[in-house]
């Protein structure tokens, strides 16, 4: 076993305990603490799959970005802890057996294929070499992303904004 | 020489019945948002794995527009949720269930 393997074992079990803490805790503010956790864990692997810009946008988009967001949101409203009960066990039942079902599928045809035994060999895309291939190749996509990021903002604004209109309407309407 | 292929697989395949399960019981609408976000992390996972696998820039030029797409996912989500709960005062997907004005 080499360090790259060892590395990578150690990492996934990281990130595998964070994230199981993460999708079982009552507080949304620790589901969120373990989570970004795991998004760390999930850069470093990028980084030892040789994609570097790749980890640090992992970190600064979602560690930074989303998870401080979602932060903010839990801190604006008030999380009623009853809500968080799990369901019925006859709910969990025929989802459980069909999701089994499909997990053995899964693990048979993974453990079967023999491309899955490939060993990944350690490569490095530079960030320049990268920048440069995805703006001469896919410069469109690269805009049409953009532009979808623009929507979402739109999108976003014109969700708080209608908000204060139907208030201030129904006042109107209640003198 | 890191790991075979198969391992980051298996890897990515219990993140994502990790997310999958946090998006559908947890009833709490944040949590449902993070379990998607659980999810698109571990595609990305398989993404970057397969780039190097095939030698391929493509996988992780798919890795960059899965981030711009869980940003703007979750900034529209979490501005639904916002606005779900002025509505209503509750995070319980369970309370709407009312289609009124």
């Amino acid at each position: 076993m080499t360090i790259y393997a060892a590395i990578f074992y150690v990492l996934a079990g990281l990130i595998l305990i964070s994230t199981g803490l993460a999708i079982t805790r009552r507080n949304l503010v620790h589901a969120i603490v373990y989570l970004i956790i795991s998004f760390f864990g999930s850069a470093m692997l990028y980084y030892l799959f040789g994609a570097p810009l790749l980890a640090a946008l992992e970190i600064i988009i979602y560690a930074g970005a989303i998870m401080v967001l979602f932060l903010f949101i839990i801190m604006m409203i008030r999380v009623d802890p009853s809500t968080l009960r799990p369901p019925p066990l006859r709910h969990w039942l025929p989802a459980g057996v069909l999701g089994l079902i499909y997990a053995a599928i899964a693990i048979l045809v993974v453990t079967q294929d023999p491309g899955s035994r490939t060993i990944l060999e350690t490569a490095l895309a530079e960030p320049r070499v990268f920048g440069q291939f995805l703006f001469q190749k896919y410069w469109l996509s690269v805009e049409i992303v953009s532009f979808l990021l623009l929507i979402a903002l739109v999108g976003a604004l014109y969700l708080g904004k209608s908000f204060a209109q139907d208030t201030r309407r129904r006042k109107e309407v209640e003198k | 020489m890191i790991v075979p292929y198969g391992h980051v697989l298996f890897l990515a395949g219990i993140l994502f019945a990790m997310g999958v399960v946090c998006a559908v019981a947890r009833r709490n609408l944040i949590m449902m948002l993070i379990g998607v976000e659980i999810m698109l992390n571990s595609a990305g996972l398989v993404f970057v794995a397969a780039a190097l696998r095939w030698q391929q820039l493509e996988g992780q030029v798919f890795v960059l527009f899965i981030f711009a797409i869980a940003a703007a996912e979750v900034s529209v989500g979490l501005a639904l949720i916002i606005y779900a709960y002025r509505r209503t005062g509750s995070l319980d997907p369970e309370t709407y269930n009312i289609l009124r004005w």
